[in-house]
């Protein structure tokens, strides 16, 4: 009488299936095409550039699964690459002190979004968009020339396979214990991504503040009217938002072992995340979704762009292509609304 | 008897200066089946919105097992077993049936939502409303109207109220699933759980509840147990005497036999489950009402004819032409004209931040236009022969026009429509939230304009408007006109009657 699991699980998330599909089909296609293509530097290389527009696009996708835009994601990921240029270096309980400060300054100027959103009623959109440039002016006093001194051991290890990891810490024999072998060839920034996915994104989706959010961008009404924690849950979205984003400038300060208060890269990652958002299935309306699907969006993103180095295309026909490819994805939410009986529901 | 277990003492609630409870006492009891009866904007709503914690009073108290109680929100109210289903239903469309069922309040394990546990509940709760055939794990949009009623019905039963309101809660619902609520409801009252029930359905009222409370103009008249009075007394409690609206003569009715060819004619109209075949017509001069209780498709109607409803199916002829327009743009520029002054003025009849002359000329830039530009003498001309037409109070054209009061607000609405010359006008619910005065004046203004050979359709939820204004009436109930009313037999006993589809005589 009901559907089978996987059928439903199918029509609920088309629009995450398709973008997983797409990701499974371009980054295979990559891979035939690639002279060292299945090779574990190819996807070190292809991890360490995804990693943290991934993130941001996470923290972007908690916000618009409760119906508004956060325009400070890639501010707040500069600021807190700059803080962590400064902060991680010396000894080890140093670096964890500095990653700990970076992660905790990133959710506190989500948790601000946050309560600038619920308590100052101001549309999300412009909210964030002055709290982005507060973001970058923050950025610019920590780090006013680009630079920095992140520890480099750190750097090796975090960037490259499970393998470097182990051996820089001299860690499961150096890296070659019998037990670490399957996995040594994987990405270490791929298992961070999903590491936090796992033990951040999957609790908060499962908890009642979670269930909150997506119930906000569903119906806002009726969230209310059920009785669900409307504020607590906005003001969780943006402190979300605000973690994920610091992860990204984390990840990207480990990466580059510096700090750089670049207006236009905060902007170009921004912008990113909610391309990377819509490609993974998630609704600009809100209530459909989800942070791994944004996952995937960014994957595809950076795939897209992969592609421009192994093919011979002109590198100033990529944003052109790139555009295109967006347009060509993002269309297919659109089909929805030929269905639509009342046409004054189109404009509710 | 057993003692009340919601009592209200002398609860008042205004909206704007508009008086929606007054001074109300009442009290329903524990192990009861409470039904409220009264007519559109008797306060039935405010009534239980208030118990549910979605307004507050503005004086008075309320005791709850006799403690006084004040609720900030729905929460609160929730949490001290006073369960409401509402008309516009409190699901949300994408998350799944179960999520729903135990929105607030979910099973968990380790802190987190366990979601095995989530979906047996839910397929508990199902099984008591006799819904096994809902998939606890189908997203609720997924779900027709009944069905989602049903998972309304489940989710209220999960949270254990003590007081369980039904506002409408039937009204979707298949005659199946309409007596499993019916046996619900007999199990609930034995075990000693208040239920408040409204329906416009009389039947049903008859049916079920064991008291009845009669509302009227945001006051409480009277409560009496079932059986005590007829139907016809009930529904004269409902209408009670009040100040007559002053109307416009009418026209002596043209007998149906001397009746030319309409201009607007309807036939089998039907869309989605909300129409079901409506059949009417109306002449150039006449103006038609469209009666009945809120809800019954007369806002579906008028969108149908309007252009906004796509796949509308069943013939309509509008002044020989087959066929409803295509958009409200296509309605308002063809060769018969149609304008429709809509719902809800603040979102579809104006643009608030704007002018009000911008607003006046919305519909007709085309006809004040030369070539690609607004010819701005002819724009100024437009705007204030609107103003004059309709004696908008106004300090200047170029206020916002939220800057004006409700009565004037809709004035412009209608000016607004006025400017493009219509051929055919419908009208829904113009004279809501408006003040008397305005409200004549457009009273004579509609005649004025029937008088001038327009055909009007008019939905009123009040039944004196109707009365007074239309030439005739056709009632709707569940998506059809079930009943047509002229001369001695428009009366407001006759359409509440038949609003309610009931035969008053047969009572």
């Amino acid at each position: 009488m009901h559907q089978p699991a996987w059928k439903r699980w199918l029509q609920q998330n088309l629009g995450f299936a398709s973008a997983l599909l797409l990701l499974a089909a371009i980054y295979l296609l990559y891979n035939m095409l690639h002279p060292r293509g299945f090779s574990s530097a190819v996807a070190v290389q292809n991890a360490n550039e995804t990693a943290a527009i991934a993130f941001v696009a996470m923290a972007q996708t908690i916000p618009v699964l409760a119906g508004g835009l956060d325009l400070s994601v890639g501010a707040v990921m500069t600021l807190t690459s700059c803080i962590a240029s400064v902060l991680v270096n010396g000894s080890p309980a140093e670096i964890v002190f500095g990653m700990i400060a970076t992660l905790l300054s990133g959710t506190a100027f989500g948790l601000a979004n946050g309560l600038i959103v619920v308590y100052g009623r101001i549309q999300p959109i412009i909210a964030t968009l002055a709290t982005g440039a507060i973001a970058i002016g923050l950025a610019l006093l920590v780090r006013p020339k680009p630079g920095g001194d992140v520890d480099g051991d750190l750097g090796w290890a975090l960037t490259n396979s499970v393998w470097d990891f182990a051996d820089t810490y001299g860690l499961a024999d150096g890296g070659d214990a019998w037990w670490l072998r399957p996995f040594a060839d994987i990405p270490v920034p791929l298992i961070i991504v999903l590491l936090v996915t796992a033990l951040v994104w999957v609790p908060f989706r499962r908890s009642v503040t979670g269930r909150t959010v997506y119930a906000i961008g569903s119906a806002e009404g009726a969230a209310f009217m059920s009785g669900l924690p409307i504020a607590r849950a906005k003001i969780a979205a943006f402190t979300l938002g605000g973690f994920f984003a610091a992860c990204g400038g984390l990840y990207l300060a480990i990466q580059t072992s510096s700090g750089n208060a670049d207006l236009q890269q905060a902007g170009a990652y921004t912008l990113n995340s909610i391309a990377a958002v819509v490609l993974g299935g998630t609704s600009l309306l809100g209530g459909v979704g989800g942070a791994v699907a944004s996952l995937v969006g960014a994957a595809i993103l950076r795939v897209i762009s992969f592609y421009f180095r192994i093919l011979d295309i002109d590198p100033l026909l990529q944003p052109l292509i790139e555009g295109l490819v967006l347009l060509v994805a993002v269309s297919f939410g659109a089909i929805r609304t030929l269905r639509v009986k009342n046409k004054l529901d189109l404009f509710r | 008897m057993s003692s009340p277990i919601v009592e209200y003492r002398g609860i008042s609630k205004y909206f704007a200066g508009v008086r929606a409870l007054e001074n109300v006492d009442f009290s329903c009891r524990a192990g009861s089946i409470h039904g409220v009866l009264g007519e559109n904007g008797a306060g039935k709503s405010t009534l239980i919105k208030i118990m549910a914690g979605v307004l507050r009073p503005d004086a008075g108290e309320m005791l709850l097992e006799g403690r006084p109680v004040s609720f900030s929100e729905p929460q609160s109210a929730a949490a001290a077993g006073i369960v409401c289903m509402f008309q516009e239903l409190s699901l949300v469309p994408d998350l799944s049936v179960a999520d729903n069922i135990s929105i607030a309040r979910p099973p968990r394990r380790f802190g987190l939502i366990d979601r095995r546990a989530q979906v047996a509940r839910a397929e508990a709760l199902l099984a008591r409303v006799r819904c096994e055939d809902i998939d606890p794990n189908a997203l609720v949009r997924e779900l027709s109207l009944s069905r989602r009623q049903m998972v309304e019905i489940a989710k209220a039963l999960g949270r254990d109220p003590k007081v369980l309101i039904l506002d409408e809660a039937t009204s979707a619902l298949t005659a199946r699933d309409v007596q499993t609520v019916y046996d619900l409801l007999g199990e609930l009252k034995a075990q000693g759980v208040a239920s408040l029930f409204i329906s416009h359905r009389m039947h049903e009222v008859d049916q079920l509840c064991d008291t009845l409370s009669v509302f009227r103009n945001g006051r409480h008249i009277e409560t009496f147990a079932k059986g005590d009075k007829s139907e016809r007394d009930i529904v004269r409690l409902m209408i009670g005497r009040d100040v007559e609206a002053q109307f416009p003569p009418k026209p002596a009715p043209v007998p149906a036999a001397e009746r030319g060819a309409p201009l607007l004619s309807v036939e089998g109209l039907a869309w989605q489950n909300r129409l079901n075949g409506i059949d009417l017509s109306v002449q150039a001069g006449e103006i038609v009402g469209l009666g009945g209780l809120d809800g019954q498709g007369q806002k579906e109607l008028l969108l149908a004819l309007f252009g906004v409803l796509r796949d509308v199916e069943g013939k309509v002829v509008i002044d020989g032409q087959k066929g409803v327009p295509r958009s409200p743009a296509a309605a308002r520029s063809g060769r018969t004209r149609i304008a429709l002054v809509p719902e809800d003025r603040k979102t579809e009849g104006l643009m608030l931040g704007m002018s009000i002359g911008d607003n006046l000329l919305a519909s007709s830039f085309s006809r004040i236009s030369r070539g690609p530009f607004l010819d701005p003498a002819l724009a100024r001309q437009s705007i204030d022969d609107g103003i004059e037409r309709l004696k908008i109070k106004a300090g200047s054209a170029a206020d916002p026009v939220m800057t004006l009061s409700g009565g004037n607000q809709q004035k412009v609405v209608i000016a607004k429509w006025l400017m493009i010359d219509p051929d055919i006008i419908l009208l829904n619910d113009p004279t809501r939230g408006i003040d008397v005065g305005t409200k004549q004046e457009i009273y004579r203004l509609m005649r004025e304009l029937a008088n001038a050979g327009k055909a009007i359709l008019f939905y009123s939820s009040d039944y004196a408007e109707l009365i007074g204004c239309c030439d005739r009436v056709s009632v709707l109930y569940g998506g059809r006109v079930v009943s047509e009313k002229e001369g001695d037999q428009l009366t407001e006993e006759g359409l509440i009657a038949a609003s309610l589809n009931i035969d008053v005589e047969a009572a």
